[in-house]
């Protein structure tokens, strides 16, 4: 977890230092579909700051007209004209939120939507490495950093610019001098923001991660709070978590001094160029050179000139934020998953519900980034109908040796065939299909019993539910409170590990598979429900080619076959008794006999 | 057969390419559940305005407590930058109606005082504007970091029971995202709130000094704003909730399938979890907009009510001036004015969604700050004697789930038991016979509904929690894992262990040997909860942590249910050295753990219904265990 973090991290800060605004335009097929909307957006947004800088020079006219005049029936038109632009100031902000609220927040759902699509398909070891806190961060605070680009940044970065840009003819043309003379004091105010804008990013991009850092530390105490609790180490975590907040605190002070500094300066600057503005202005009206009622005009417009300044900070921070955000996302996007259809997928022949036959032929397997190969060289041959059981020592393999068959990891030598077929030619969709797997750690997911039976088969019949119910031992659940449609997992009821596995053995069988995998089906059981789960088990089996890694002699018993697993190879196959007899290895594998133990223990 | 999976075969080819069309509507998937969802959601009042509840009042109040000197200060520097700010109008004013004339007279004295006292003004404005701008940044996160530690703290205190029911997305989600939301509030708008509502006060005072008439035309104003902001608020609160509500499932679907994608990716879910994605994420889209149109209408409504007051004051103001009645500048100070009048009223729309949150998170907090832990800490904790000799017993304990509900669940009932110093005792029972609850209440998860459980005598509920945990160490089935090295993961067992203390614990429970082949071995990162690592191996690594923690009593729940057969004969050889003067407890769900009990306890529904040494069960015609261990031998073979 913690590798997965810096990996990210780096990655991260790799992409960010080297995103730069060009990055954005990958966005593009998402923001394709609503281009009309974006257009008319910035249309209307700079239309409306336009109207906007339009009420100073109509304030102008009425000082240096009518009141100058002291005509004040001459006023009535241009106050007229001054209330029709206040309203339509109004109206034109109005549409565009309207239109900034369909594009963005379709944008946004769009994108969350592929991100999920394509997290789903990603293959295990990348899950393996990737937290889904790192994860949900990208679709959650990353997409709406987005969507307010898109909505509202991108626009008012066009949208500012041409305000400044006709704020600063304006002023130009009201006196040129004193114009041309704001347009070059301004400027400085641009690098400077820039400056602290860059800076700004590399510590929030370090806050970022140091939340992140912290969220890990209180996932983890809060799902291992047992273990916590257990072992009284209340202080040591808490001491722990003290320190992840102190590095945390010092980055968000490190923020806001950067943050302090930069307002200060964007908000003082212009009201020093204003001290100006008002001395010269004053004086060139002295002198003649200007109006009393354009002076009033070049201030208020001057003021104009500030909003859109600050902002352009602001925007140029929220720019770069998101580059940073789309260089994470697409760090996710950009990862191809290895693990994909075939191009000309082959497709199984054979009745469908039929056993099929499962073989290892030379399978070889590495960890990604390990020195030395899991399996190398296995063979097994599974025949149509047959049930292996596969024994080995802890950490031989066998756990990543069922992981194979449904390709939820690839092996990296040789292959694994179903009825000759290597499982890499057929479809995805084919090969899990007619490959299930019980998982030793039964996931369930807070939705109805029955959503977590058929998972990735709605249309299961009833019948088939209660079939598999049965087979499973798991007649618990009519027990619940809403039956099959009553809420598990995390946000529901809660279960025993041994109702978890056998919720997670009916699963498996639900699927009429053509081989049935099973991770040590029956650990967590009781002897009672073991029995039971057994009994039904053996009508299963019958039926399937299956691989059941098994620990006990019991779950063994199942099978009509042993391997035996040692040394990443299968080192002996055959019955139990069989291998009790001759393989010593064996023998000692499964052995509870318990005066042998005696023995040991008295040698 | 029939019956059986082979059966009669379904009635269509289930590997028609039939397209995603789910066969149970996608709205169905959840299944239903009593607990009411959002009770720790309900936090912002339905009518209105956020309101603090009195627990997140006070809690508010308890934590700026230290700082209160300093907020005063902020205060203070708030007030001088707003004054500083709004003098600039005022003077740019007074240089066009005395500055100018002067000037015109050929005298520039005037002018250039004036420029000198705008140039200070702006100057002094952005100094009082930086020293604010940090000290509510370092006053701000010293409240943060304060809430952190306190909620952490605070759930590490309560209880498992209460960490099982309020279930662990809930208790992770209100230490971060609940905490960010305050965070997001102090970091972006309460400042600009301040000033906002300091500009309008001292606006309107300037303005009222200025021309009380103009100045009443800007004050009425208010009351069409005040309306809007009325209705804003009432359907804000409302749609906002949505929001949460929405990302809250949206969160669950996204979390869960990560977690669980061996399953999702081997169950073919995908195209269904599609499905059930799109549907939160459009409701969640749905719900945004909601919140951002009802934006859409009280921005504009703003400004729109602002350009018509600002108009209507140029119209009457210019009308004056044109009469003779009123100075140019005063018209030109009051029209600067107004902008920063009427401006930041929309911030504060941006800024009460923030607030919203804010609220609504610290309402969250406060609720689980205000939790009792069920198992409190004793005022007074007895100590225990040294050393310890680890006898435990129970006296009239009674135990039940869910005593609010309307129908407790009674695990244990009427239990007198006593396991005295150094006896190895198995638990042996069907699945809720409440073997794991006597385990539980031995260490102190729960406490019992009635009686007592005592160590050497103390009740337990009078012992400090560290005195309890270094007497007394359960390991579980999970095995869980935090992410760092091996060695770290065993050295949590005790703190400050040397590494060939850990080593040779991991030696002592023949974990040694799967250590040293792992790529860095004992430096390996677990990675990911342990991801890497099977079962059995994460059971061993609990198993060196609990056996380098050295407790008087050990507790194993399940603990070796997932080790092969040879690695549990060698846990159990090391059991019977390692729990060599030690009280233990032992469920497991295989007789073989069982033989190296001194003692067996055979429970039924919460009663103790046998109870002896193995041999003497095993002898005793008809009983439970002698069935069982009959059926353990057929297994055998």
């Amino acid at each position: 977890m913690a590798l997965g973090a810096d990996d990210a991290s780096a990655a991260g800060s790799h992409a960010g230092a080297h995103a730069s605004v060009r990055d954005l335009l990958r966005l593009w097929p998402w923001l394709r579909p609503y281009r009309g909307y974006l257009i008319f957006m910035l249309v209307v947004a700079t239309l409306a700051m336009v109207v906007q800088s339009v009420l100073p020079i109509i304030t102008a006219a009425l000082i240096d007209g009518p009141i100058a005049r002291h005509e004040t029936s001459g006023m009535y038109p241009l106050i007229g004209l001054a209330l029709l632009f206040g309203v339509l100031e109004a109206v034109l902000f109005g549409i565009r939120r309207w239109a900034m609220n369909i594009s963005s927040l379709a944008i946004e759902t769009d994108l969350r939507r592929d991100f999920y699509q394509h997290l789903q398909r990603l293959p295990v070891s990348f899950h393996d490495r990737w937290s889904s806190g790192q994860l949900l961060s990208r679709v959650t605070s990353d997409l709406s950093m987005l969507r307010r680009f898109v909505g509202f940044m991108a626009v008012f970065v066009v949208a500012n610019l041409a305000v400044i840009v006709v704020v600063l003819a304006m002023l130009i043309r009201l006196h040129t001098v004193l114009g041309l003379a704001v347009c070059v004091v301004m400027l400085p105010l641009a690098v400077v923001t820039r400056y602290f804008e860059r800076r700004y990013n590399i510590e929030a991009r370090r806050a970022q991660d140091l939340t992140g850092d912290l969220a890990t530390g209180v996932e983890e105490s809060v799902l291992g709070i047992r273990v916590v609790k257990s072992f009284g180490r209340r202080g040591q975590l808490l001491q722990n978590f003290t320190g992840d907040a102190t590095r945390l605190r010092e980055a968000e002070l490190g923020k806001n001094r950067t943050l302090a500094t930069l307002w200060t300066i964007i908000g003082t600057y212009p009201q020093l160029v204003l001290a100006g503005v008002t001395c010269f202005g004053v004086l060139a009206v002295a002198n003649g050179s200007l109006s009393q009622g354009d002076l009033v005009a070049f201030i208020t417009l001057q003021l104009r000139l500030n909003w859109p300044l600050m902002a352009m900070g602001w925007l140029i921070a929220g720019t770069e934020e998101t580059v940073a955000a789309t260089a994470r996302l697409f760090e996710v996007f950009d990862t191809a998953s290895d693990i994909t259809d075939p191009p000309s997928p082959v497709r199984l022949a054979g009745p469908w519900n039929q056993p099929a036959r499962l073989q290892f032929s030379d399978v070889c397997f590495r960890f990604p980034g390990a020195a030395e190969d899991t399996l190398h060289g296995l063979n097994l041959d599974i025949a149509p109908g047959e049930t292996m059981a596969l024994v080995g020592a802890t950490g031989s393999g066998k756990t990543v040796l069922t992981s194979l068959v449904g390709r939820l990891h690839d092996v990296t030598g040789g292959a694994v065939k179903i009825d000759g077929v290597p499982v890499n030619q057929l479809s995805l969709e084919e090969l899990r299909r007619t490959v299930s797997t019980a998982f030793e750690d039964a996931t369930l997911f807070s939705a109805s019993v029955r959503e977590n039976l058929t998972l990735g088969r709605p249309e299961a019949t009833d019948e088939e539910v209660a079939e598999a119910i049965e087979i499973a031992q798991a007649g618990f659940v009519h027990e619940l409170p809403y039956a099959l449609e009553t809420r598990v997992g995390e946000q529901g009821l809660s279960l025993s590990g041994g109702q978890r596995q056998r919720l997670a053995l009916a699963r498996a069988v639900i699927g009429r598979p053509r081989v049935l995998v099973l991770d040590d089906p029956l650990s967590a059981l009781d002897v009672h429900t073991e029995s039971q789960v057994e009994k039904a088990l053996r009508r299963v089996l019958g039926a399937t080619t299956a691989l059941v890694v098994a620990h006990r002699a019991s779950t063994v018993l199942l099978a009509d076959r042993v391997a035996l697993l040692d040394g990443g190879r299968i080192t002996a196959v055959g019955t139990h008794s069989e291998l009790m007899a001759t393989n010593s290895s064996y023998r000692n594998l499964l052995s509870q006999d318990a005066s042998q133990d005696a023995q040991e223990v008295s040698v | 057969m029939s019956t059986g999976l082979s059966g009669t075969p379904a009635t269509e080819r289930p590997d028609d390419p039939d397209g995603q069309a789910p066969a149970v509507p996608v709205v169905q998937w959840r299944g239903r559940y009593d607990r009411k969802e959002s009770e720790d959601e309900q936090a912002v009042v339905a009518e209105g305005r956020p309101r603090l509840d009195p627990e997140a009042r006070r809690l508010l109040f308890e934590l700026i407590r230290p700082y209160r000197r300093q907020v005063i200060i902020l205060l203070a520097l708030v007030v001088g930058q707003v004054i500083t700010t709004m003098a600039a109008p005022l003077l740019i004013g007074m240089a066009i109606d005395h500055g100018l004339p002067d000037a015109l007279d050929g005298n520039y004295r005037t002018l250039m005082q004036l420029t000198l006292a705008l140039v200070t003004a702006a100057t002094v404005a952005g100094g009082l504007q930086w020293v604010f701008l940090r000290r509510t940044g370092i006053v701000g996160q010293a409240v943060l970091f304060d809430l952190r530690r306190r909620v952490f703290d605070h759930t590490q205190r309560l209880s498992v029971s209460w960490h099982e029911r309020f279930t662990s997305g809930r208790v992770i989600s209100r230490l971060t995202s609940d905490i960010d939301t305050l965070r997001e509030l102090l970091d972006s708008s309460l400042d600009g709130l301040l000033l906002s509502v300091l500009n309008i006060v001292v606006i309107s005072v300037v303005m009222l000094v200025l021309d009380p008439w103009l100045a009443l035309i800007a004050l009425i104003a208010l009351i069409p704003l005040f309306l809007l902001f009325r209705w804003f608020s009432a359907h804000s609160t409302v749609a906002f909730r949505r929001t949460r509500e929405s990302v809250a499932l949206l969160i669950v679907q996204f979390v869960e399938t990560l977690n669980g994608i061996r399953a999702v990716q081997a169950f073919r879910r995908e195209p269904r979890n599609d499905a059930i994605f799109e549907v939160l994420n459009n409701d969640y889209r749905d719900a945004n907009r909601k919140v951002f149109d009802l934006h859409a209408i009280f921005i504009p409504g703003v400004t729109l009510i602002g350009n018509i007051a600002t108009v209507t004051v140029l119209f009457i103001g210019g009308y004056r001036v044109a009469e003779g009645g009123l100075a140019l500048g005063v018209l030109t100070a009051f029209l600067l004015y107004l902008r920063e009048f009427y401006g930041p009223m929309e911030d504060v729309a941006i800024f009460y969604n923030s607030l919203q949150s804010a609220t609504a998170a610290l309402e969250k907090l406060a609720l689980v700050l205000d939790e009792e832990p069920s198992v409190p800490a004793p005022a007074h904790p007895v100590p225990l004697p040294h050393p310890t000799a680890g006898e435990i017993r129970f006296d009239s304990v009674e135990f039940s789930y869910d005593l609010k509900a309307e129908r407790p669940v009674t695990v244990l009932h009427e239990l007198d038991l006593c396991i005295q110093s150094g006896q190895t005792v198995a638990l042996v029972g069907a699945t809720g016979a409440g073997k794991t609850t006597i385990a539980k209440l031995i260490s102190r998860f729960y406490d019992p509904t009635e009686g007592q459980v005592r160590l050497d005598g103390v009740a337990l509920n009078e012992l400090s929690d560290l005195d309890l945990h270094t007497a007394v160490v359960m390991i579980t089935q999970d095995g869980f894992l935090f992410s760092g090295s091996v060695a770290d993961n065993i050295a949590f067992g005790r703190p400050g262990a040397t590494r060939a203390e850990i080593e040779q614990a991991a030696r002592a429970v023949g974990a040694e040997e799967f250590i040293r082949r792992l790529p860095a071995g004992f430096d390996t990162d677990v990675r990911k909860r342990g991801g890497r690592l099977s079962a059995g191996q994460r059971q061993l690594i609990a198993f060196a942590r609990a056996f380098l923690a050295d407790p008087a009593v050990l507790i194993l729940d399940e603990a070796t249910s997932s080790l092969d057969i040879p690695t549990e004969r060698a846990v159990q050889r090391a059991l019977r050295t390692v729990l060599h003067g030690r009280t233990a407890l032992i469920i497991a769900h295989r007789l073989s753990t069982v033989a190296i009990a001194d003692r067996v306890l055979v429970l039924d529904a919460g009663r103790v219904i046998e109870d002896g040494t193995p041999a003497d069960l095993i002898a005793t015609v008809d009983g439970q265990y002698a069935a069982l261990h009959t059926a353990w031998l057929d297994s055998l073979v």
